[in-house]
């Protein structure tokens, strides 16, 4: 039995757009949907990090100080339990079971989805697709829909900041269609350099991906311009919003983008699970990602049809209990307000920014305008290995490395950076003890 | 910070700041790249092979305090001796970091005893001896690129 709900939900719109060209939404958009947005009221932290047993652990007799959020999050006790309380109570396969457990997990897993299209202002819950992470979600709209739609000669734009997943994808396409990958370059602060980004449009372009917070820099990319300039000559436009999903408040219909995807470890929910919203006119030409149980409608020997949006881009037994603690996740962010984790966070990144970049010695990385979560930075005669070693004894996680982002760091001449990435549960005292660490590695090292 | 100190030893912070054979050789016969592409570690070995005997031995790179003092260490360990004597050096070695060679004592293993802590921090293992796989790489064939990932 194929998921009721769901293929429903999807089946309205499969017949409406079969325009070859590009369908860009004439109409104007639908006034926004009311949403709950949570509260501006100011974040109790004290009272949020209770929310959060690991944070309450010591490192080697320190407490921990937990700064390597862009990598990933950590859960609050709200996520744990979901998870709990579905592998103890309501475990079943979904969307195939006539018996009541299977009732329940269908209906939980649903549920998730309606809060996934609520959370990101999405016109309807047809157009999320759970995935396994903001990487496959890429790969899923390059496979899908770049290897479908273009053919050689055409090209791919996306920016000099991008992690590699959402770089080698494309390069992965434009070797299987002879497309061709260019990038955008970035300023010395680590920002878009729009004109250059404008001058690379042109009437070959068939594809952008850009990302809307840099991993590795912070930056905060003006995407809904983007899209705006890239819309212009119809050129559909993905958001890789693994970062900004945590640290903004996206709204898939005001940015106007064409595909969102983001990751559920790092919106506070389980790893495994992913999202990519994606336009349903487009989705609904594009052929599917991957072939298996659920996203059929009828299977021959011969040939099968495909089941409506989302079950067609969502092949094999998903990811239930995760999706399901996702859809917790974005209640207790939903519940706190991207508002106010946003100027929380600002604060703390003011905050911490200030303190680190008067230590002697250090180059920040990426220094935007427009910035959030993330302070990279490169300290004097300091591999940042060593400095990610140093702090770790002092209980602090940092990221050291390139960040999956080596053409960033080519761009400014460093194998590598220090990374250090806040999140709401994150206060002032924990940036003292970071730059106490500091302080210490420049006492071993200098 | 007990733990801390036992890693970084003053003199692996000495080698990191100022290694030497830091440079490139003109006159080697072998040269090898070695990489950890995880950490971008990055180190190029050189070597002058006269018969079986290691007569010089230089690199560059760029990595952490440990891989960067690991590679000066080694190449002052390795010049001089034949090709046997450093492949069982570099197994001893990888015995000590490893923690596998409990029966042995690091001190006879000279300056490199400086590396014992790094059986403590199992991660950096890989950065102690990214340079060493790359020297016997270089003693197995003349042009190779290893990763230690």
């Amino acid at each position: 039995m194929k998921g009721g709900a769901a293929g429903q939900r999807g089946g309205r719109a499969a017949k409406a757009h079969r325009d070859p060209t590009f369908p860009i939404a004439v109409a104007p958009p639908p006034p926004p949907a009311s949403r709950v947005t949570g509260t501006t009221a100011p974040l109790d932290v004290d009272r949020i990090r209770e929310d959060f047993p690991i944070l309450r652990q010591r490192i080697r007799g320190k407490r921990l100080v937990y700064l390597d959020n862009a990598a990933t999050s950590q859960k609050p006790q709200a996520v744990i339990d979901a998870i709990t309380r579905f592998y103890t109570a309501e475990n079943a396969n979904i969307h195939r079971g006539v018996h009541y457990l299977s009732e329940q997990a269908t209906a939980a897993y649903d549920q998730a989805r309606e809060k996934t299209a609520r959370f990101l202002n999405a016109r309807s819950s047809a157009e999320i697709i759970f995935t396994r992470g903001t990487t496959d979600g890429i790969n899923l709209v390059a496979q899908s829909y770049a290897r479908t739609f273009l053919k050689a000669g055409d090209e791919i734009l996306i920016t000099g900041m991008e992690h590699h997943s959402n770089i080698v994808p494309w390069q992965l396409v434009c070797e299987q269609t002879g497309a061709v990958l260019r990038a955008a370059p970035i300023s010395d602060a680590g920002e878009l350099e729009v004109e250059a980004f404008e001058r690379l449009l042109n009437d070959r372009t068939r594809f952008v991906s850009v990302v809307h917070l840099s991993n590795a820099l912070g930056t905060i990319n003006p995407v809904k311009h983007l899209i705006q300039l890239a819309h212009a000559r119809g050129i559909p436009v993905l958001v890789d919003g693994a970062q900004s999903a945590p640290h903004l408040q996206v709204d898939v219909q005001e940015l106007d983008c064409d595909f969102f995807a983001f990751s559920g470890h790092k919106v506070y929910g389980p790893t495994g699970v992913g999202v990519l919203y994606g336009r349903e006119t487009l989705l609904d030409r594009m052929p599917p990602y991957q072939g298996g149980g659920d996203m059929i409608a009828t299977v021959t020997l011969q040939r099968s049809t495909w089941a409506p949006l989302p079950a067609k881009f969502e092949a094999g037994t998903p990811m239930i209990a995760e999706a399901i603690g996702l859809g917790a996740a974005i209640d207790y962010v939903s519940r706190l307000g991207l508002d106010a984790i946003a100027t929380w966070e600002k604060d703390l990144l003011g905050y911490a920014t200030e303190r680190v970049s008067r230590l002697e010695g250090i180059r920040l990385i990426g220094t935007a305008r427009e910035k959030a979560t993330v302070l990279g930075f490169v300290l004097d005669g300091v591999h940042p290995h060593d400095i990610g070693t140093v702090l770790d004894d002092a209980g602090v996680a940092i990221r050291a490395g390139h960040h999956c982002a080596q053409p960033v760091m080519e761009r400014f001449g460093v194998p590598a950076t220090a990374r250090a990435s806040f999140a709401f549960y994150n206060t002032r005292p924990e940036v003292d003890v970071l730059v106490d660490g500091l302080v210490t590695v420049r006492k071993m090292f200098g | 910070m007990a733990r801390l100190s036992a890693l970084y030893q003053d003199l692996i912070l000495d080698h990191n700041r100022a290694p030497q054979n830091y440079r490139p050789m003109e006159n080697a016969n072998r040269r090898v790249e070695g990489n950890n592409p995880i950490c971008g570690d990055r180190f190029t070995i050189w070597l002058r092979m006269e018969g079986d005997v290691i007569a010089d031995v230089t690199f560059q790179g760029l990595g952490c305090a440990i891989s960067m003092a690991s590679a000066s260490l080694m190449t002052s360990a390795v010049k001089g001796k034949t090709r046997a004597e450093a492949e069982a050096l570099f197994d001893r070695f990888l015995g000590m970091i490893t923690g596998s060679a409990e029966h042995e004592k690091p001190e006879s293993l000279g300056k490199l005893a400086v590396f014992s802590g790094v059986s403590e921090f199992p991660i950096k293992v890989k950065c102690a001896s990214l340079s060493w796989h790359a020297m016997k790489a270089a003693l197995d064939q003349p042009n190779a690129v290893v990763s230690t990932e």
